[in-house]
């Protein structure tokens, strides 16, 4: 179970790297939530892998470890949340601006006309 | 337990929830609460100050479970210091975006900032390093939202590679908290050191990835090459009063390091061998050099101030990197300074863009309405950020010479501080005679600035100035505050009940 597990981190946080280097929004937001999914298998994993245990301490089982549970749900929450701003931050952008590049346009460091509002 | 420490985290939230459901339309009221809770925030933090400068540690236990299990707020000389410094500024911000009226540009201001204060608050007052990574969320995602207040399509391009930024930052936060957990099972950052300096030499492997990931996540924030590409666009895209407060942002970054990196991973842990200190020193050294570089060569107002707060925190981590009770004294000297200065410039540089109706290129035009008040601001600031006297920047970059003065290396942190001040000086000099000098006789199409937002920049300059004045006692207290900091087994006594405090193998 040990090297099912590791490797499907392994291969989420791959994917993730690999799809967060891309130049358009919408592959780079892909890509930080396959980083998520393997960092909440990750932390998961913190507490040691045991099966059929519940989290509850008594005599006669040796317990699943409860707290990664909590720290997952946290991040699991706190990821969903901040995937939901980065998309709407997003779709503003490749509206706004009429292409869904990450990078800034060709003409950045070059000073504005106007200015801001 | 003393229970006042709890409430900067939980005033905010309930005003906030407060403005978006009966001030929403009502620009006045949401006003009013916000700069109402501010003040009795600056009152609070300045009476938890006061009961900190002694050296008592207090430990707030969340619904009294006991250390290490449940999760703790502590408060010492340190946390005190940036608590009071946040909600200054916070106040000097807050009067400055009623008095330009940033905050009638978009919704949700107010409501905004007062999450982001309570993030701020938590991630200085929180003993355990889990809960620094929610407190982090929690102003990330206040500033996310701040960041792009007002929109505009280049404002929104730079929010989302800032956001991606920081998503980056978070999940290796992540990956290096499971590592931590699973190596020594505890996250109470008291637990945590005691637990660390007993390790073996030889148990070191997992544990030193964690500290070097959970280092690269604080560099992120604290803008350290090469992790700072998000800096210049951010603060130069986002909205003058959101920039301002995100001076304290990247300081709370080096209060990270700080706390993590002297507290739990110190430079005497065997385990850690001192790794840390001999990367973050030349990142530093390296990052006040592009920071200054960037002075010289920025072609807006907006990069020039971000590059000067890059610049800044450069010589804030040289001072950091040296571990040294003495270098650190400097450090959070130079972190006051550095705060209210760059705060001061960003606002500067705002009132400059309104006196050139929104015109931020460093090209010559029209006279501003008030050129020679805001040109006298510019130049407070220009003196700030560059460190020259008679200012307490001086006297900080003083500080961190003298503390580097007897380290290995010290002959380049000295030469990258003085010739990084000395093109700071040429960069700032460049700018403002363009800026304020080189002006054309056209009719100025700018709007002059409001008495409420210059009465809020000169508040920051009359702090300045007191920091300035009052460097005498301010760097005893900042000595003791070092001294706090650097004693492990005096914080982890005062944080963990005597049962839970381990013995020192013989």
């Amino acid at each position: 179970m040990e090297a099912l597990y590791s490797s499907a981190i392994g291969i989420l946080t791959a994917a993730g790297i690999y799809l967060v280097l891309r130049r358009r929004t919408f592959p780079v937001i892909l890509g930080l939530t396959f980083l998520t999914y393997a960092v909440n298998l990750f932390l998961f994993a913190s507490g040691r892998l045991v099966r059929n245990m519940p989290p509850l301490l008594d005599e006669t089982t040796t317990p699943t470890d409860p707290l990664p549970q909590a720290l997952v749900l946290t991040a699991i929450v706190i990821s969903f949340g901040m995937t939901a701003v980065i998309v709407m931050l997003a779709l503003g952008s490749w509206l706004s601006g009429k292409d869904d590049r990450i990078d800034q346009p060709a003409d950045d460091g070059q000073p504005r006309e106007g200015g801001q509002s | 337990m003393n229970h006042w420490m709890i409430l900067p985290l939980v005033v905010p939230p309930v005003v906030a929830a407060i403005i978006m459901l009966a001030a929403r339309h009502l620009l006045s009221l949401a006003r009013i609460l916000s700069v109402g809770t501010v003040v009795l925030m600056v009152a609070l933090s300045a009476g938890l100050f006061w009961f900190a400068a002694d050296g008592t540690v207090s430990v707030y236990r969340m619904s009294n479970w006991p250390v290490p299990f449940g999760i703790v707020l502590v408060l010492d000389r340190l946390s005190a210091l940036m608590l009071l410094l946040t909600m200054i500024l916070s106040l000097a911000i807050v009067l400055y975006a009623i008095g330009s009226d940033w905050d009638a540009k978009g919704k949700h201001f107010h409501a905004l900032l007062m999450f982001q204060i309570m993030g701020i608050a938590g991630a200085f007052l929180t003993g355990d390093i889990f809960n620094l990574f929610v407190f982090f969320e929690v102003l990330l995602i206040a500033s996310y939202g701040m960041m792009v207040h007002g929109g505009g399509e280049r404002r929104l391009r730079a929010g989302v590679q800032y956001v991606t930024y920081n998503l980056l930052g978070s999940t290796l936060f992540l990956f290096a908290l499971g590592t931590i957990y699973a190596v020594t099972g505890t996250l109470n950052m008291a637990d945590l050191a005691q637990k660390v300096a007993l390790m073996a030499p030889e148990d070191s492997a997992l544990i030193r990835v964690a500290a070097v990931l959970l280092l690269l996540v604080f560099a992120v924030k604290a803008s350290i090459v090469p992790l700072h590409f998000w800096l210049p666009a951010t603060y130069a895209e986002a909205p003058a009063p959101v920039a301002a407060l995100f001076a304290i942002m990247t300081k709370v970054g080096a209060y990270a390091i700080l706390r993590v990196y002297v507290f739990i991973f110190g430079p005497d842990v065997a385990v850690m061998g001192g790794i840390v200190g001999q990367w973050l020193l030349p990142a530093a050294l390296i990052t006040l050099a592009i920071g200054m570089v960037g002075v010289l060569g920025a072609r807006s107002l907006g990069h020039l101030a971000a590059y000067a707060a890059i610049g800044s925190m450069g010589t804030l981590l040289i001072a950091v990197a040296l571990f040294t009770p003495a270098g650190t004294a400097a450090a959070l000297y130079y972190m006051v300074h550095s705060t209210l200065a760059g705060a001061v410039l960003f606002l500067v540089a705002d009132m400059i863009r309104q006196g050139r109706a929104g015109e931020d290129r460093l090209i010559p035009g029209p006279a501003l309405a008030q050129n020679g008040l805001i040109a006298t601001l510019f130049l407070v600031a220009a003196i700030g950020m560059a460190g020259l006297p008679p200012l307490s920047g001086f006297l900080g970059k003083l500080l961190v010479l003298d503390a580097a003065r007897t380290v290995d290396g010290a002959a380049w942190v000295w030469g990258a501080v003085l010739v990084g001040s000395l093109v700071a000086v040429v960069g700032f000099a460049r700018g403002g005679s363009v800026l304020f000098w080189n002006t054309t006789d056209a009719p100025s199409q700018g709007e002059p600035v409001s008495s409420l937002a210059l009465t809020a920049t000169f508040g920051l300059v009359g702090l300045l100035v007191m920091l300035t004045v009052f460097a005498g006692p301010a760097t005893a207290f900042l000595d003791a505050t070092a001294a706090q900091l650097f004693d492990r087994a005096g914080m982890v006594a005062a944080t963990l009940p005597p049962e839970a405090i381990l013995e020192a193998a013989p």
